[in-house]
């Protein structure tokens, strides 16, 4: 049985308690807002995106630990990553948050990311974890339609 | 009225649990005696769904086992018992809530699926461009949507009692709202999310000296309080069968006859017809003419049971219990610094939404959960309500007679870990 350590680990209580990157960005080119109606998560995404590159990303919002962790988590990770880089860390972490509860997980490359392994125990979280992901999928596309991990 | 009294005296006498033994109880409720997490179940989502009696799990797997059978159509013997125990349900209702007459008691999915019968026939056929419709600030989504949609549809209006920051509803900006222009009032009985119980009689007699109907959710009241259709003299009255102990997907709509009568049907098929030619089709007689198709029978069956079971207790015991649990978890929460009680009506039913200083309800349920405690998160289907106290999200606990104060110690022990681990 997972215990909630595993989900509450020390980093996302931290990310949670200081969110890192927590303002609008003043020269972002991409933004996206992404809403869980489930729950009541509401967040926005802004990125400065210079020659395919992230130079900055921030975010701003409300909700719940895991959500505003993730969405903090992410802001750290991919700030000088590629567009492409941001893309595929996406699918990694959306793989590892959905994968099938005792399966082997890969966490090789995910970093700090590898913290969220334990949300998949708990399905009516995984939503929670992805938003800010989706989110910043759809500012990078420039997608102005507000983003639902529904 | 006297008639009444000998009968509960009777009751009384013969009910082995007339003194309310809230551990004899909980041993009817199989399920209470389930581990969660290693835990025992603290079962406090009761306003979302109740859990039920085995007397009422006996009665759907015996029907299944021993009756099983179409209603209202075979000659053979397991059709006419089976549409025999069928109807036998619907009178257990009519008694359950008082109505007049068993054809009153139309069986629905659900409180949902009964307005938006009562918008689709009664609102089409009724509302006009210019009308207008009131609800109140602290409705379910079910009793905002479908009133929405009509309005909508009829370039009608939809006008909305205000409530208080004690979450009370605003008697004489009501009575503002009403006009020659208003054709129907619906109002929740007992709010899910705020636990208000609010004055339906009032309300009915206000709108009843305008000849307006008004339609009640009563979803959340009926397993809490004594409903009297006849007494509140509403004209429309909706509940679910899975909030009063019994099965999902089974509910009612009770609606006084001479409304439904004029009525259109709302699905039309096999059993709501008197007579069909390709030419023309005669409709049923009420209730059948909204019954279409084949009914969720061990449903209904088992709602009986379940309001047999309810029979059974002492509604009184039951009513100054659970005002004990909401007494008790008022008094304890109010003493954790960090809880803010959402909805603090002076008329209340056992419920209580709360939400705590910079941590997210959704985190309190996790970790309530990892406790063996069931509550819920979100904004329980009334963003409504939410928007009006600015928040994204309460956290609900809502009791019902099988919950004990030591169930509310270990949420309150709950509540102080939630605190501990985001603190």
């Amino acid at each position: 049985m997972s215990e909630l350590s595993d989900l509450y680990q020390e980093v996302i209580l931290d990310h949670n308690k200081s969110p890192r990157n927590y303002r609008k960005c003043e020269n972002c080119n991409h933004d996206a807002e992404g809403y869980n109606p489930l729950c009541g998560d509401h967040i926005f995404i802004y990125i400065d995106l210079e020659d395919d590159k992230i130079k900055d990303i921030s975010f701003q919002g409300s909700g719940c630990a895991i959500s505003k962790s993730s969405a903090s988590l992410m802001t750290t990770i991919l700030k000088g990553k590629t567009k492409k880089e941001a893309e595929e860390l996406f699918s990694k972490f959306h793989e590892v948050v959905t994968s099938k509860i005792g399966s082997e997980q890969d966490l090789s490359n995910l970093g700090k990311l590898a913290v969220f392994s334990g949300v998949r125990d708990y399905p009516a979280r995984v939503k929670c974890a992805s938003l800010a992901w989706h989110t910043m999928l759809n500012a990078l596309k420039d997608e102005k339609n507000l983003s639902s991990t529904e | 009225m006297n008639k009444e009294n000998t009968q509960t005296v009777l009751e009384l006498s013969e009910n082995p649990l007339r003194n309310f033994d809230v551990e004899k109880i909980r041993q009817d409720f199989p399920i209470l005696q389930r581990m969660i997490k290693g835990k025992p179940l603290v079962y406090l989502d009761n306003a979302a769904t109740t859990q039920k009696p085995l007397s009422v799990i006996d009665t759907i797997k015996d029907y299944y086992t021993m009756l099983n059978a179409n209603v209202h159509r075979g000659v053979h013997f397991l059709s006419e018992q089976a549409t025999l125990a069928y109807e036998e349900s619907r009178l257990k209702i009519k008694e359950f809530i008082n109505a007049v007459s068993a054809c009153e008691i139309v069986f629905v999915r659900g409180a949902t699926e009964a307005i938006n019968l009562v918008a689709s026939s009664y609102g089409r056929k009724n509302i006009k461009e210019g009308d207008e419709i009131i609800i109140s600030a602290m409705e379910h989504h079910a009793n905002i949507v479908p009133w929405q949609m009509l309005c909508e549809e009829k370039k009608a209006k939809l006008r909305v009692i205000p409530m208080t920051d004690d979450a009370e509803l605003m008697l004489d900006e009501y009575e503002k709202l009403l006009n020659e222009k208003t054709k129907l009032v619906a109002v929740v009985q007992i709010s899910n999310s705020l636990g208000t119980i609010n004055p339906v009689r009032e309300i009915i007699v206000k709108a009843h000296q305008r000849n307006i109907p008004v339609l009640v959710d009563g979803a959340q009241a009926v397993s809490h309080i004594k409903v009297d259709v006849q007494d509140l003299d509403c004209d429309f009255y909706v509940f679910s069968g899975h909030k009063l102990f019994g099965p999902t997907g089974i509910g009612i709509l009770y609606g006084k006859a001479e409304l439904l009568q004029e009525m259109p049907p709302y699905q039309t098929g096999g059993d709501m017809i008197r007579m069909v030619t390709f030419e023309k089709t005669i409709f049923n007689d009420i209730p059948n003419k909204f019954e279409a198709g084949t009914p969720n029978i061990a449903g209904a069956i088992g709602l009986g049971a379940a309001i047999d079971y309810l029979k059974y207790l002492n509604m009184n015991q039951v009513a100054k219990h659970e005002l004990d649990l909401l007494e008790y978890s008022t008094l304890r929460l109010s003493e954790i610094e960090q809880v803010k009680i959402i909805g603090n009506a002076k008329n209340k039913a056992s419920l209580i939404s709360f939400v705590l200083e910079n941590i997210h309800p959704h985190d309190i349920g996790t970790i309530l959960d990892s406790e063996g405690i069931a509550i819920r998160t979100g904004h329980h289907c009334t963003q409504p309500v939410m928007q009006r106290f600015c928040i994204p999200a309460t956290a609900r606990a809502s009791f019902a007679f099988y919950n004990t104060k030591e169930e509310i110690d270990k949420l309150v022990s709950g509540i102080y870990k939630v605190i501990r681990v985001f603190g």
